[in-house]
């Protein structure tokens, strides 16, 4: 049984289900229903054609289920069993699903759960153990999801921005258990840049491929965080790092920039060095001016500010983190980097200790203590 | 099996005796220490006695329902002198004795100087559902 098979599969015929007119709960529910036969049935008779099989029996599933009567049934089953659909109209069922799945009346954390369950093809189970919590939790929030949306009319397609926040938020859960959340939102990602021609969908492709080129480097063995320059840079995936720059270039081409591309370039800058000291500090500043108009973000500012740093000096930096609101998160580590890089110990300890206190993640607080520590054994020795 | 839950405090419990912020201990110090969780943690899980465990960060707030219509009462941003949680472990073990001789050895992590922070650890049993079949 080939199961990244059903899972590919699995969007497009919801997809089918919806664009004949079965609400989405019920297309789902037949679906899934339709890959529990099939993982009994085609060990024994393998269909010629799996996805004609699956839409057959899943819109089976669908009539059964909503009680329609049975000359209808077997009209539509012969209908069905005949034509295998073509390709152009398998993306447009899938973009379909991707749209009704990010649909905006969605809270960030359904919108996530939905997608991997219904674009993705991912098991309750598994979805719930990605994001660490219990089966019955996840299930509900699946279910709440699909009653959101099951009044929704699906005509055309909604807002791609949409799409991509919930593929961005999916990749940024990263890893964990027996899925690998970034790969699933490479993977998504990829399919729906097959199917739609947008600057920003290639744009955040890039960036993931970027990122996640550069995963293996970027914790040591024990779990423990490695910054940027420390990596071994021998780690990153260079044939992902390629693909992600001409997924960029062909994207920046088109001159219809947007936040993605953006960051996706200065991901690119970083890839491109062999070594921190030959990263390009200048170019990466210039792309932060670009994000920060794109985006008016903060954190956009922040990251502004150390790249200014890197490329004008620590003066220079800390000059540009003065304008910024000292609560923004990492604005104190920002500090303690710049201090301790202008040569001001004493209080680059401090700040490294304080930012320790208020990181957001065990690994960040560990490295920043490491941080502190090491200076305040210096300062003592 | 019973479960019992481990607290590490941050605050409120008596003073450790080896009771240096950790941003004072060297390098090698904090190393070792954050390795002794690693591998207590891993034992536990080899030994079928862990279940789970999760760091948390300073911050806490004290609130209280203060009645229909009104805000929750909180403490306010100033939370020096409360008692705050630092992390918690569940484990699941066959006695009362060995959930204490856990907390002994988690307590024992080294700190500054490489020796034992003495911290303490407060262990709380876990109530549990009346079994179905009473002898």
């Amino acid at each position: 049984m080939d199961e990244a098979l059903l899972r590919a599969l699995t969007p497009a015929v919801i997809g089918v289900l919806v664009r004949r007119g079965a609400d989405f709960a019920s297309a789902e529910d037949a679906v899934q229903d339709a890959l529990v036969e099939a993982v009994r049935a085609w060990p024994d008779s393998p269909p010629h054609d799996p996805k004609g099989w699956l839409v057959t029996v899943a819109w089976r599933k669908f009539l059964d289920a909503t009680r329609a009567d049975a000359s209808r049934r077997r009209r539509e089953v012969r209908v069905e069993s005949e034509p295998v659909p073509g390709p152009g109209e398998t993306a447009d069922d899938t973009l379909r699903l991707y749209f009704l799945c990010a649909h905006p009346s969605l809270t960030p954390a359904s919108a996530v759960a939905l997608t991997l369950r219904a674009v993705g093809g991912l098991t309750t189970r598994q979805i719930a153990r990605a994001y660490l919590v219990p089966e019955a939790t996840m299930a509900q929030r699946i279910s709440r999801a699909k009653r959101t949306v099951s009044g929704v009319r699906f005509d055309r397609p909604g807002d791609v921005a949409t799409v991509l926040r919930v593929l961005y938020l999916v990749f940024n859960e990263g890893y964990s258990g027996d899925v690998d959340l970034a790969g699933e939102a490479i993977r998504l990602t990829r399919q729906l840049a097959a199917g739609i021609d947008h600057e920003e969908v290639a744009g955040l492709l890039a960036l993931m491929l970027l990122h996640h080129a550069r995963r293996p480097a970027r914790t040591g063995p024990d779990g423990r965080l490695v910054p940027l320059a420390e990596q071994d840079r021998g780690l990153w995936d260079t044939r992902m790092i390629a693909e992600g720059v001409a997924v960029l270039q062909a994207a920046l081409a088109r001159d219809r920039l947007g936040e993605f591309q953006a960051q996706a370039a200065i991901a690119a800058l970083h890839a491109d060095a062999p070594t921190a000291e030959e990263t390009d500090w200048t170019q990466i500043v210039e792309w932060y001016d670009e994000l920060v108009r794109l985006t008016h973000s903060p954190v956009a500012r922040l990251n502004r500010a150390v790249a200014v740093g890197e490329a004008d000096g620590p003066r220079a930096g800390l000059a540009a983190l003065a304008e910024l609101d000292p609560s923004l998160p990492r604005h104190t580590a920002a500090a303690a980097y710049l201090r301790e890089r202008d040569g001001d110990l004493v209080t680059a300890a401090r700040l490294y200790a304080e930012a320790a206190r208020s990181a957001p993640s065990l690994s960040e607080r560990d490295h920043l203590t490491r941080q502190a520590a090491r200076l305040n054994a210096r300062l003592r020795g | 099996m019973a479960k019992y839950l481990l607290l590490k405090h941050y605050r409120g419990a008596p003073k450790p005796v080896n009771d240096v912020p950790m941003d004072q201990w060297t390098p090698q110090e904090v190393e070792a220490h954050m390795k002794y969780m690693r591998d207590f943690a891993a034992r536990l899980e080899a030994s079928g006695e862990f279940v789970d465990g999760q760091a948390l960060s300073p911050e806490g707030t004290f609130v209280r329902y203060d009645g229909e219509g009104r805000p929750p009462v909180t403490d306010g941003p100033f939370a020096e002198t409360k008692d705050l949680i630092a992390g918690w472990m569940v484990i699941d073990v066959e006695t009362h004795e060995r959930a204490l001789e856990l907390a002994g050895e988690l307590s024992a992590a080294p700190g500054a100087g490489g020796e034992p922070i003495h911290e303490w650890l407060e262990v709380r049993p876990f109530l549990s559902a009346p079994p179905t079949i009473a002898e």
